[in-house]
């Protein structure tokens, strides 16, 4: 009586879970001995030749050229004992049962055409180690396919973990190393996604799936909400946060902040200051018919006061060269004027504003705003400042204390200018009131320095007049 | 072929041109002249019976019984020439592909197959054969070698007196490998202690896929000149010149002259493992003109002239093949699954807590499957 034997799909590879029959060389009925190729398998990786296991004649071939078949599927039947008179239980190779026990193939199909369910070659793998009984030889680039195995059943009652202190579901989400990166640069949390895999393993698929729903959805907003409270960035996978990419304008403030900051000792100083001299100043220039094509602004009358204050004392129109272990006096004022604009913050400098005429300083700094405000600031108006006012009273705010502009070594902040009650002549009466702050590079500039600028800067603010004489 | 750079024929020792013809050398003609016909013969079977098992285990790798195979087809003159050059004082490491070298130091060449089936990381005694373990992370063990080369060394078993008592540590790796740190570090070792090692390259041209044009500009024992190592280039599909060569270099070492690099210039006939597709990165012109210098033909035409292979004797060895693929067939299919608890038996040499603890759990959490009886 015929013994018959299945060979079935091996790994060819490491980790591969399919392969494709391109070429059978035997049919039924040859005769075949052990290790004679028998087919030509194609797998994720090569062209494989299979060698057969067992002498005996084909029975059956139990797949197609073409078919793409999961390893540990049956594809050939052999007759092993032909001429036997055995009966049917009779086990070819030795330990084929131990083999079937250990490894996918070849396994006895005993008797002849019985079902092959029950020697599926990962579902009984009765000794397998991995925790749901999963294929474990899986090499890098090559998953086993999910569902693929079956899970061990498991008794009734939990076990206690090593320790006793954490609980096996409370294990952390279960994830292979590369997916753990794929989420990490995603930036998805691995906790909030659902797991599809055998054992609660979170695979590639689910971070994408994840990261597709979340990306579609927009910001969360409140009932109370219409809108998110901002547009602009790409919403982040919990819907509470965007994203913007840092650059243009941006990087360079931050590069260029980044530098001052952290290379030139910054001091700034502070000063209060009467300036309702200037306010009358600049509403008579308002009605002045030489200054009707400009608009006049208290900060002209600031830059003015400024000039006057670097001339009297040049070495704060300086800058410091660490590559030489050098200091740079300027013999020239560009007078630098902090802008915000839609692009981010930008300082265009009025070239050579020490030689101006109050008249042509107004056109100037008329000019350079309208510039900044539209965007057309050109690099040519940022190189080279040196020195600048940041008007961070125009946003009714007092005073700051300014980041130097890389390769200055003072920078100016005119507060805003209120009416307040102020001790003038003796009594209290309400004065238009601001506030000056200088910050200044303490490598170069000394606190005495820094205050006789800031308070020149103060004395023409106070008494206009003060600039005809120093003028 | 290309013969520039790593793949010059520049300096090759060799004995036996690849139509089998004797080759006189100066230095290394006397380093083979102990061989009798008998040994030639031995080499010629251990080569044939290893190509055979090997290419048994190749088929058992694509019939599902093996997880992976590492062929050393084409490589069976480097290793089996070099083997038969060490005594019972030396003590090998070799990488996962020196089949043959355990052959001559009498490791049964089935249990191999135990660490490619996934039973076992290894499967003899290493003290037994001196023969240690396979390292299957590349040139980890030339590190390994070369401390225990040091040891041998300060245990007194260099150069002490008595020749015959005298021994070293051979480390095998491959050109790949000496792209490594850990090769380097070896070597530097080695050298600025003198340690009685002997670094076996066999270059076999490719480390997986990336051409040994890409590991090195110059013939890879160039290498042993930044060191201050002697080395030695030798036609590593020339058994006898392999021999030759090893028992110099061996003899150095042993006498407390230092380490010795052997390039043992050859080709991976087959894949790197039955995981590769060679014709993915090789041409086949490539391999023919390897094929014209397999190193088993080369012995077999050079005895073969002389009249010293008889038919009777190539008769024993086929059958002897035959049953060695027979046994090895049978035993790989027979072996049972160790049990799992077996992962723990060899983390540390002496008991250890922790260890026990993780047992203990481990084999409570085997016993929660419901598919296991209750009594175990």
């Amino acid at each position: 009586m015929p013994t018959f034997q299945q060979f079935r799909m091996p790994d060819a590879g490491e980790g591969l879970t399919e392969a494709d029959i391109v070429t059978w060389l035997v049919a039924p009925g040859d005769t075949v001995e052990v290790n004679q190729p028998i087919v030509e398998i194609e797998t994720a990786k090569s062209l494989v030749e299979l060698p057969c296991p067992f002498d005996g004649v084909v029975k059956e071939l139990l797949a197609r050229e073409g078919d793409t078949v999961e390893v540990g599927e049956p594809i050939l039947e052999v007759d092993v004992d032909p001429d036997g008179e055995a009966p049917a239980e009779s086990s070819a190779p030795s330990g084929a049962d131990a083999a079937a026990e250990a490894t996918d193939a070849p396994v006895q199909a005993a008797p002849a055409s019985a079902p092959v369910a029950d020697a599926g070659p990962l579902s009984d793998a009765g000794g397998d180690s991995d925790a749901g009984g999963e294929s474990g030889a899986v090499l890098v680039g090559y998953g086993v396919k999910a569902g693929s195995a079956e899970r061990r059943p498991r008794r009734e009652e939990a076990i206690e973990p090593v320790g006793g202190e954490q609980d096996l579901d409370e294990y952390p989400v279960l994830a292979k190393p590369p997916v753990r990166k794929l989420a990490r640069d995603l930036g998805v949390d691995l906790t909030t996604v659902t797991p599809s895999g055998p054992g609660g393993l979170v695979t590639r698929e689910d971070v994408e799936q994840h990261v597709k729903a979340y990306s579609a959805q927009t910001l969360a907003t409140y009932p109370s909400d219409d809108q998110p409270w901002l547009e602009t960035g790409t919403p982040q996978g919990d819907g509470r946060t965007t994203r913007v990419p840092v650059k243009s304008v941006r990087k360079r403030t931050a590069e260029a902040m980044v530098q001052s900051a952290f290379t030139a000792p910054h001091v700034t100083e502070f000063h209060t200051v009467d300036v309702t001299e200037t306010m009358n100043l600049v509403a008579k220039l308002k009605q002045d018919k030489d200054f009707a094509d400009v608009r006049v602004t208290p900060l002209l009358i600031v830059a003015k006061a400024l000039l006057l204050a670097v001339r009297r004392h040049p070495e704060v129109n300086a800058s410091w060269d660490d590559a030489t272990q050098e200091i740079v006096y300027k013999h020239y004022v560009n007078l630098g004027i902090a802008a915000s604009t839609p692009r981010g913050l930008v300082v265009p400098n009025i070239k050579d504003a020490h030689r101006l005429p109050l008249h042509a300083l107004a056109v100037e700094l008329q000019h350079l705003t309208a510039e900044a405000r539209a965007g057309t600031v050109s690099p040519a108006q940022m190189s080279d400042g040196t020195i600048t006012i940041t008007n961070v009273g125009a946003l009714g705010i007092d005073t700051g204390t300014p980041i130097l502009n890389p390769g200055e070594a003072a920078i100016l902040a005119f507060g805003a200018v209120r009416q307040m009650p102020w001790v003038h002549e003796g009594e209290i009466q309400p004065r238009w009131v601001t506030q000056l702050a200088l910050s200044f590079d303490h490598r170069l500039v000394d606190g005495e320095l820094g205050a006789r600028v800031l308070y020149d800067v103060g004395r023409v603010m106070n008494d206009p007049a003060q600039g005809l004489v120093w003028a | 072929m290309d013969a520039t750079g790593p793949l010059s024929s520049d300096g090759l020792v060799q004995l036996l041109d690849h139509q089998g013809n004797a080759v006189g050398d100066d230095v290394y003609s006397p380093y083979a002249a102990h061989l009798t016909p008998d040994d030639l013969r031995a080499f010629w079977r251990d080569m044939t019976v290893l190509r055979s098992w090997d290419l048994e285990a190749t088929s058992l790798q694509r019939q599902g019984e093996l997880g992976l195979w590492v062929q050393s087809l084409g490589q069976e003159a480097a290793q089996i020439g070099s083997g038969h050059a060490l005594r019972e004082p030396d003590f090998v490491f070799p990488s996962y592909r020196e089949h043959g070298v355990a052959m001559t130091r009498d490791v049964d060449l089935v249990e191999i197959l135990r660490i490619f089936r996934g039973l076992q990381h290894g499967a003899w005694n290493p003290q037994d054969h001196g023969f240690h373990l396979y390292s299957l992370v590349i040139g980890t063990h030339a590190l390994h070698a070369t401390g225990y080369a040091m040891a041998m060394d300060r245990d007194g078993l260099v150069a002490s007196g008595h020749p015959e008592r005298d021994g070293a540590t051979v480390c095998y790796f491959g050109d790949g490998a000496t792209s490594q740190g850990d090769v380097s570090e070896a070597m530097v070792f080695a050298s600025v202690h003198q340690a009685p090692v002997v670094f076996f390259v066999q270059n076999n041209q490719f480390a997986i896929s990336e051409p040994a044009t890409r590991q090195s500009r110059v013939p890879i024992a160039d290498r042993g000149k930044g060191f201050g190592i002697p080395s030695v280039r030798v036609d590593g599909n020339d058994v006898i010149a392999c021999h030759a060569v090893t028992q110099w270099a061996l003899q150095h070492a042993r006498s407390g002259n230092g380490p010795v690099l052997i390039e043992a210039f050859t080709y991976r006939m087959g894949a790197h493992t039955t995981s590769d597709d060679p014709t993915r990165y090789r041409s086949k012109a490539q391999e023919t003109y390897w094929a014209e210098r397999d190193p088993i033909a080369r012995l077999d035409a050079h005895l073969t002239q002389r009249g010293e292979l008889s038919d009777e004797f190539r008769a024993l060895v086929t059958a002897e093949a035959k049953a060695l693929g027979q046994r090895t067939r049978e035993s790989v299919r027979g072996w049972e699954r160790p049990a799992t608890t077996t992962m723990f038996d060899h983390v540390y040499a002496l008991p250890h807590a922790t260890v026990d603890a993780d047992r203990a759990w481990f084999e409570r959490y085997e016993r929660s499957f419901a598919d296991v009886e209750a009594a175990g």
